[in-house]
């Protein structure tokens, strides 16, 4: 099984590197500029002692992810390979997860790249003779947050693309999906009246980072599985092609 | 050991209103090609989904292999090859790239799967173009090495739908050759559909003809054609509606057609053709030449879609 997981994933991910278009790839370069580079800068210190920054690791997996997961099914349908690979010997799982763990192993591989182009960042340019890293808490929200905020993107993602007519639905729906989850919060927050932001400030300022980052894994975690268990009861050979 | 590569029983599968497989008992032995025949939409490609275990039947029975599907369809899958509807290659990466792959999926050693597309790729002339992105390549060419990809794992039994759909005539008969060649070397087992009936006569050992998802007839090309009247040509002048009359009149005689200075004449059974033409000459009808011929499997394909025709009316 596992074997056979990583061949589809392989081949996705020799597709996503090799293949993609050139606004994909400038799409790419500019945001691990923008996150390796441009913030670390500006932000100095904080970058790393501020667990602030969790909220952009939490987001930067989700641009990458979707921008290959749309294509994962609804690609495969509109060129026409789909059937033919149904055809195989693969297993439904080894298909989907092969699938679902290229797109995550993309996205949040470049995440980390990303972090780890940031971390260089700062040494050089504010680190003033000592090595500047993440605390503890911070450290495991960075990589366990953007790891299952990746997750949420690829299941979500597999899920739209078995459904989508086409690439470019799948990839508006996912979108569109996304700016709701970044802006939704963000502006939500400062509609709400304001004593209520203050005793919700009180509460969040009550915990400490290692608490917050402990409740977020959780909650992505059963997000993720909820999502994984929806897709695998979706995946089915013979609904794929009737539909 | 089982001689039958499928089997199928009343297979039925219906979309809505239509149809599209109906009651479908059907037999390919082993070591076969079977052309499965029909015209557009007659359940063809609906037929091999069937078979995969990518569509579930409504009802019927279904052995491929020996093996009972839809309820041990990966078996199947794991000792078949398909060419599809659509030729399913990965427009964007090369032909090496597109083998490499499914011989991984299919577990091939990396030395033995190299090996092999090497030893494809070659017999069909590919060779030295492996390493072009395949939306380059011409209609003809990714057929061909979809065929590869289908036979790549040596499976025992390959499904091709429609191979040489949308090819020239040159191609279609570069690909012809190619697959009579291959299969012939590998032993395999191949079901495969067209609507072009030359084609079965040319690659197949027996065919079933479907229409409107019934399976009409089934059996070897000369079976089939047993299956159909004689029929007798002549060629000459004169082929009055007079002389027409006074043929159809004869017992022998199952239809008539004048046809400008082409007289077709079917019989019921082999017969001397001798008093046909003197009946002919004392019609006023001048005959030049006469031929004997067995029916083409196209008319019997035509007569048997005319009979089915009738039937539903
Ligand atoms: N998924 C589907 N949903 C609804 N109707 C379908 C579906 N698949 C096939 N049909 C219908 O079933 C019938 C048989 O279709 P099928 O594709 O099997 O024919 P075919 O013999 O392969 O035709 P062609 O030569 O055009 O490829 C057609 O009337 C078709 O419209
Ligand atoms: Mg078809």
């Amino acid at each position: 099984m596992l074997t056979d997981i990583w061949t589809v994933m392989r081949k996705e991910l020799q597709e996503a590197f090799n293949l993609g278009d050139r606004v994909g790839k400038f799409g790419l370069l500019f945001m691990m500029f923008s996150f390796g580079i441009l913030l670390p800068w500006q932000m100095g210190r904080s970058w790393v002692e501020s667990p602030i920054t969790l909220v952009y690791w939490s987001w930067v997996p989700l641009f990458l992810v979707n921008a290959v997961v749309a294509d994962s099914f609804a690609g495969e349908r509109e060129r026409h390979t789909l059937e033919t690979l149904l055809a195989s010997r693969l297993p439904d799982q080894a298909i989907l997860f092969g699938k679902l763990l290229a797109a995550l192993a993309y996205g949040v591989g470049l995440t980390w790249a990303s972090l780890l182009v940031g971390l260089v960042t700062i040494n050089l340019f504010h680190g003033e003779g000592r090595l500047l890293f993440y605390p503890p808490a911070v450290a495991l929200g960075v990589i366990g947050i953007s790891l299952l905020s990746g997750g949420l993107a690829a299941g979500a993602g597999v899920l739209v693309s078995l459904r989508a007519k086409s690439v470019q639905q799948a990839t508006q729906v996912l979108s569109i999906a996304i700016m709701a989850l970044i802006f939704i919060p963000t502006f939500g927050l400062q509609a709400l009246p304001a004593a209520w932001q203050e005793r919700l400030w009180n509460i969040v300022s009550g915990w400490n980072v290692t608490q917050a980052v402990l409740v977020a894994i959780a909650v992505l975690a059963v997000l993720n599985s909820v999502l994984i268990g929806a897709a695998m009861r979706r995946f089915q050979r013979a609904r794929l092609i009737a539909d | 050991m089982n001689t039958f590569a499928i089997r199928t029983q009343q297979l039925t599968r219906t979309f809505g209103p239509v149809r599209a497989v109906d009651q479908l008992t059907l037999e390919v032995r082993q070591g076969e090609i079977f052309g499965f025949l029909g015209p557009n939409g007659s359940g063809k490609t609906t037929t091999i989904r069937l078979l995969l275990g990518l569509l579930q039947p409504d009802a019927g029975q279904i052995e491929v292999l020996g093996v009972p599907v839809p309820q041990r369809a990966a078996e199947v899958r794991e000792r078949t090859g398909a060419l599809l509807e659509h030729a399913g290659l990965y427009e964007r990466l090369s032909a090496a790239d597109n083998l490499d792959y499914y011989g991984r999926i299919w577990r091939m050693p990396a030395a033995e799967r190299n090996q092999r597309i090497h030893e494809l790729l070659a017999s069909l002339g590919l060779w030295e173009r492996r390493n072009e992105q395949v939306k380059t390549w011409s209609r003809g060419m990714k057929q061909k090495l979809a065929i590869a990809r289908a036979l790549l794992h040596r499976p025992q039994l390959i499904f091709l739908d429609e191979p040489t759909a949308g090819l020239d005539p040159i191609a279609a008969a570069s690909l012809r050759d190619d697959l009579r060649t291959l299969v012939e070397r590998e032993g395999v087992t191949v079901f495969l559909t067209t609507h072009n009936l030359a084609e079965a006569e040319k690659l197949c050992h027996r065919v079933g003809i479907i229409r409107q998802g019934r399976l009409l007839a089934q059996g070897s090309l000369a079976e089939l054609r047993r299956h159909e009247a004689l029929h007798l040509e002549m060629i000459g002048r004169a082929f009055t509606p007079h002389v027409v009359t006074a043929l159809q009149s004869q017992p022998a005689v199952k239809r008539v057609e004048a046809n400008g200075a082409r007289l077709l004449i079917e019989l019921a059974a082999a017969s001397d053709p001798a008093p046909l033409v003197k009946l002919v000459v004392e019609h006023g009808g001048q005959v030049e030449e006469v031929h004997r011929s067995n029916a083409s499997l196209e008319e019997v394909f035509l007569t048997l879609m005319e009979e089915e025709e009738a039937h539903a009316h």
